[in-house]
């Protein structure tokens, strides 16, 4: 069955420059740098790539960073409340827009 | 559970292995691999280490065993044979001996073992490759420690990871527990303590079908956790791939993750990593002395190409020297990413 996500699709990602080379080089490179140990350890870094993916919901991500965060010693549990810190960040993000529901109806309400 | 061989299972027929390790090949070979980077045919630079398999019985029966053990494997390592083992030992600068099984402690001639050995190379590094609840098996075990430190025996043991799930799923259940009442045994005599001199490396393999992360991250992680929450120190520790051979290749072909995990391992390869694997400056000895490559060729019955010296008691060292090293797909293993040996990462 055709889908628009193949997860063989993943593996493609570094050929990306074939359309587009120089650009598709500097962000590589950027991409590459942003995941060393830094003043966070790449384990910290590969959690927050596991929660943003969620975030932003994409499912190459999802797979790839799974597959990383087990590879770096991260447990269910750690990538689990990862996830969390990203759901709450979304429901938070909601939530805190209420304040601006809250301000209109006090404005227009006697 | 029991060894693939007790259960009579298709694996346990090395040659059906091979077979499949060959037939199911993704891609490229892993000859092909090294003509590219001037490497094929693979040869020894120098051997330095001894490693000498004391046989199959073990008290485990972890998921991923290259060397399907376990207490229903009786093949262990005779007497004589180990009087031809230390006969070579004598006669050459051995830097390394490196003890390993199943559980090597239950061999009956183990300590006499490392007690010859000692007395024959005061200087050389003896490596026990412990799987630590062996201490706690049984009442004569117990005083494995003070013996280690005796002979001043470097103890090198698996812990998969720093929690009883995903140790326990790997090694059996309970295995935590005991793993980390051994270590605290160790550390007692003084084993992993700072200027002990008395070294102790834990070996940490994944839990499944992905590729170890980085030596240095996961042994701070490990450090940390383990110090923390029991009080454990270790030296250092070893990140070790799990090559796609018996028990472990039984799990990837039911989980269905052979395909996609000898593709990781092709696709990983680095040549730093190939330049320096193990066989290089190794040699196996089997239980019943036959030569090998390494420890995993070993397991697969694939000798030494040297016709004249594949018996521990036909040793000729420059022979061996000049060997070709068999290799085959699962060599692939010892060559992704940072490279993986007894002795972890390697580029
Ligand atoms: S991995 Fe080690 S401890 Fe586990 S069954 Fe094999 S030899 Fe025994
Ligand atoms: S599996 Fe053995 S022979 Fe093959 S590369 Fe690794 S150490 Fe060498």
């Amino acid at each position: 069955m055709k889908t628009y996500y193949d997860p063989e699709d993943l593996k493609k990602f570094g050929k990306i420059g074939e359309f587009q080379k120089s650009m598709a080089d500097k962000f590589f490179a950027y991409y590459g740098e942003v995941f060393q140990e830094g003043a966070l350890t790449a384990r910290e870094k590969s959690l927050i790539a596991l929660a943003v993916a969620h975030a932003i919901q994409c499912p190459y991500c999802i797979d790839a960073y799974t597959v990383d965060g087990m590879e770096k010693g991260c447990d269910e549990e750690q990538m689990m409340e990862a996830v969390h810190v990203a759901a709450a960040i979304r429901a938070g993000a909601s939530l805190v827009h209420s304040t601006q529901m809250m301000n209109k109806v006090k404005e227009i309400s006697m | 559970m029991k060894s693939l061989k007790a259960q009579n299972h298709p694996l346990s027929n090395t040659q059906y292995e091979l077979q499949l390790l060959e037939s199911q090949k993704t891609g490229i070979s892993f000859s092909e691999k090294l003509a590219e980077c001037g490497l094929y045919p693979l040869l020894p630079t120098q051997i330095e280490i001894l490693q000498i398999n004391l046989g199959k019985m073990c008290n485990q029966v972890c998921k991923h065993c290259h060397v399907d053990a376990g207490p229903d494997r009786k093949e262990i390592m005779a007497f004589e044979t180990m009087q031809e083992c230390l006969e070579v030992i004598k006669k050459h600068d051995v830097g390394t001996v490196d003890l390993t099984g199943g559980a090597p402690e239950m061999n009956p001639h183990f300590k006499w073992f490392v007690e010859k050995i000692r007395q024959l190379k005061p200087k050389a590094t003896i490596i026990v490759r412990c799987n630590l609840t062996i201490i706690l098996a049984n009442p004569k075990f117990k005083d494995l420690p003070e013996f280690f430190r005796q002979h001043q025996v470097e103890v090198v043991s698996s812990l998969p990871y720093f929690t009883a799930i995903k140790t326990d799923a790997q090694r059996g259940e309970g295995v935590f527990e005991k793993s980390i009442k051994a270590l605290q045994m160790l550390n007692m005599v003084g084993y992993g303590q700072e200027n002990s001199g008395l070294m102790l490396n834990l070996v940490y393999n994944p839990a499944g079908a992905f590729l170890p992360g980085s030596q240095e991250g996961l042994e701070t992680e490990f450090k940390k956790r383990l110090k923390s929450q029991y009080g454990i120190s270790f030296n250092s520790l070893y990140t070790i791939t799990n090559l796609p051979i018996s028990r472990f290749l039984e799990y990837l072909l039911r989980s269905g993750n052979y395909e996609s995990y000898m593709e990781k391992l092709i696709e990983a390869y680095n040549p730093i990593a190939a330049s320096n694997v193990m066989c290089r400056n190794t040699i196996s000895v089997g239980w019943d002395g036959y030569l090998y490559d390494c420890d995993f060729n070993q397991m697969l019955e694939l000798k030494v190409s040297c016709q004249n010296s594949q018996h521990i008691k036909d040793w000729n060292l420059e022979i061996l020297n000049n060997r070709e090293i068999v290799i085959n797909q699962h060599c692939f293993g010892c060559t992704a990413g940072a490279g993986s040996s007894c002795g972890g990462a390697t580029a």
